[in-house]
Formats: C-alpha cells, sequence, structure tokens
C-alpha cells in the first residue's frame, strides 16, 4: 500500500541534476513504490534544492539490499577518506 | 467494420475542489453514443503512464473515463517531480480529493456521450480514495475498489489530512461495491479484507470480493514485478462485468 510517510534529513551540499549544480539543505527520504525502477518497493531519495527559484530535485530509487549496501560503503568511504585526509 | 473499438484519449481541464482548474486524462469510446462514466483514481506514485494506459483500457471496454491528477496543484512540472512533492508534503487531504472527485464526475456528466452514470475505481490509496468518495458523495453508481488499504484508522498517516478511516463511512454508500485484492498482500492483508467486509455485511451494502491467490499488492500493473497476468486478466473482466452491470442504462 501507497503511504505518504517520509523522512527528512537535513543536509549541506551540492547535487547536480539536468539542469547543472544546486545548493541542497533536504533529503526526503521513503520506502515505498518507485516511480522508474523495476520494483514494487523501493528506497527513494529525493535531494531537493532550487535553480533560478524554481524546486528541482535529484531523484534515486533503489532497492532495500542496495540501498543497505550503501549504507555500509558511504561509513567505509568516510572512515577512510577522513583517515586519508587527517580530518 | 473495424476489428478493435476505437478510442480518443487526451488531456482535459476540470472543475475540482474549490472550483480550481485541475488537469485530467479523458479516454473516451469514439463516435456517437451513450456511454457510461468512470472516474479513476490513480495511487500515490501518482498521474503515471500505468494510470494512463488503464485509462485507454477502460473506454476500450465501453467507458468514458476521467483520471484526474489529484497532485496538479502541486505543479507545474513532471508528473513524478510532483508526486514527490506532494509526497513530502504528507499527501493531499481527503477533503480535497473528495472535491476533485466530484468535480471529475460532473464532468463526465457534462459531456455529449454521457448516459449519466458514474463509477468510480481506484488503486492502492486509489482504492481507498474511492471507498472515501462513495461514502462522502450521493451520486456514485458503483464503487470498484482494487486493494485499497489503509481504510481503518492509521495514525502514521497525518490525521490532519486524513480525519475520518474511511471504513466508518461505510454506512453512507449507497453504490454496489467491488473489491479486488490479492490474498499475499500486506496492505490490505486478508485480515484487513476480512474486517471491511463484514462492515459492507453489517451495514447491508450490495458488494462482491474477489479475493486472489498468488497474487499480492499491484498485482494489475504489468511494469511491476508484482504483476501477475491470469489474475490480472480475470479481475479485469471481472470489473468490465461489474461496470456494465450498474452502469447501462
Amino acid at each position: 500500500m501507497c503511504t505518504y510517510i517520509t523522512e527528512t534529513a537535513k543536509v549541506v551540499g551540492s547535487a547536480k541534476g539536468p539542469k547543472g549544480w544546486m545548493r541542497i539543505e533536504t533529503a526526503n527520504i521513503y520506502f515505498d513504490h518507485p516511480f522508474h525502477a523495476p520494483l514494487d518497493h523501493s528506497l527513494n531519495i529525493d535531494f531537493v534544492g532550487e535553480i533560478d527559484g524554481s524546486t528541482q530535485r535529484v531523484a534515486v530509487e533503489l532497492s532495500a539490499d542496495s540501498a543497505r549496501a550503501l549504507i555500509e560503503r558511504i561509513e567505509a568511504a568516510l572512515a577512510s577518506g577522513e583517515e586519508t585526509h587527517a580530518l | 467494420m473495424s476489428s478493435y473499438p476505437s478510442l480518443t484519449g487526451e488531456c482535459v481541464m476540470f472543475k475540482g475542489h474549490n472550483d480550481d482548474m485541475i488537469e485530467g486524462y479523458y479516454a473516451k469510446p469514439s463516435g456517437k453514443g451513450s456511454f457510461p462514466g468512470v472516474v479513476l483514481i490513480h495511487h500515490a506514485p501518482g498521474w503515471d503512464e500505468w494510470i494512463l494506459e488503464a485509462t485507454r483500457k477502460l473506454a476500450q471496454h465501453g467507458f468514458a473515463t476521467i483520471a484526474p491528477h489529484l497532485y496538479h496543484r502541486d505543479g507545474p512540472g513532471s508528473p513524478d517531480d510532483i508526486a514527490a512533492k506532494a509526497r513530502a508534503e504528507g499527501g493531499v487531504p481527503d477533503g480535497q480529493v473528495v472535491g476533485d472527485i466530484a468535480g471529475a464526475m460532473a464532468y463526465l456528466r457534462a459531456q455529449p456521450e454521457a448516459n449519466g452514470k458514474v463509477g468510480l475505481i481506484g488503486f492502492c490509496s486509489g482504492g481507498r480514495h474511492a471507498y472515501l468518495c462513495a461514502g462522502s458523495l450521493s451520486n456514485v453508481d458503483a464503487l470498484v475498489d482494487c486493494w485499497g488499504g489503509n481504510k481503518f484508522a492509521d495514525n502514521k498517516n497525518n490525521p490532519a489530512k486524513r480525519p475520518v478511516p474511511p471504513i466508518e463511512l461505510t454506512e453512507k454508500i449507497t453504490a454496489p461495491v467491488l473489491g479486488i485484492y490479492g490474498n499475499d498482500d500486506k496492505n490490505p492483508s486478508p485480515e484487513d479484507v476480512n474486517k471491511t467486509e463484514e462492515w459492507l455485511k453489517n451495514a447491508g451494502k450490495n458488494y462482491e470480493f474477489h479475493r486472489y491467490d498468488g497474487a499480492g499488492h499491484g498485482f494489475f500493473n504489468a511494469p511491476r514485478p508484482a504483476y501477475r497476468p491470469e489474475q490480472a486478466q480475470d479481475a479485469w473482466q471481472k470489473v468490465f462485468a461489474f461496470f456494465q452491470k450498474h452502469l447501462s442504462k
């Protein structure tokens, strides 16, 4: 069943979509029916920003397994990156 | 004589809730005729290609069908971007949906090819909306609920926008009801469907349910892994027969 349950994260950074780079402050995350991915349910992330006053989003739709694998790889990249850059 | 009935499909604007002009996709059989009308209510992913295909399918089978874009007010933009914006806002208010569906029904009845009868069909959250509208509007001639979940109280689902569980409007439904459900679905689960049936039975409503083994949520949707061709083919025939029985003059 579709729901409108959405987690929202405040983020600091930039995203690149069809109209170019934009600053982003919000990521909307939900696990529900995808629009494009050939899955019944997907972990969907919309990175939301503005270009020329118009709201834009960079969207991804991932399987639950690949979303969890991505979390692990993000943690690994942060750990190795912070060590390498002595942060 | 043509091998297949002809139809036309186009985007139209119609007056919805608060007299707002919103977009809909209107597909109807070609030629002169007196056609029954159907309002097709989309699911939470939005006004997508599958919804337009289903609208044309109903037109192919003799029903002048309109699929309103319930997220129109979150535009302009592509339907998937608009749906994402609507989702982030917690969906659209039930009162607004009822107003938009009432407007869509009025649009159908105003067409020269209309026979005056209008049914509702909704998929997933659209099924919930269809049930809600059948319990809120007095001029619904038939209701088809395709796996509509969350008909009962659901505190996670924004009570400010969805104040009344649709199931509590069962007593007010005057239309005959067709329910299409997959027995592997988790929402509505078989237990949820049992409870819905109990409400309809206790209220003395005219209903028929078809519950399919080996099918879960959204089993009509061909692009998705949930698609079940045999069950979908059978269930579509049930939908056409139900609408022909209750929407013909």
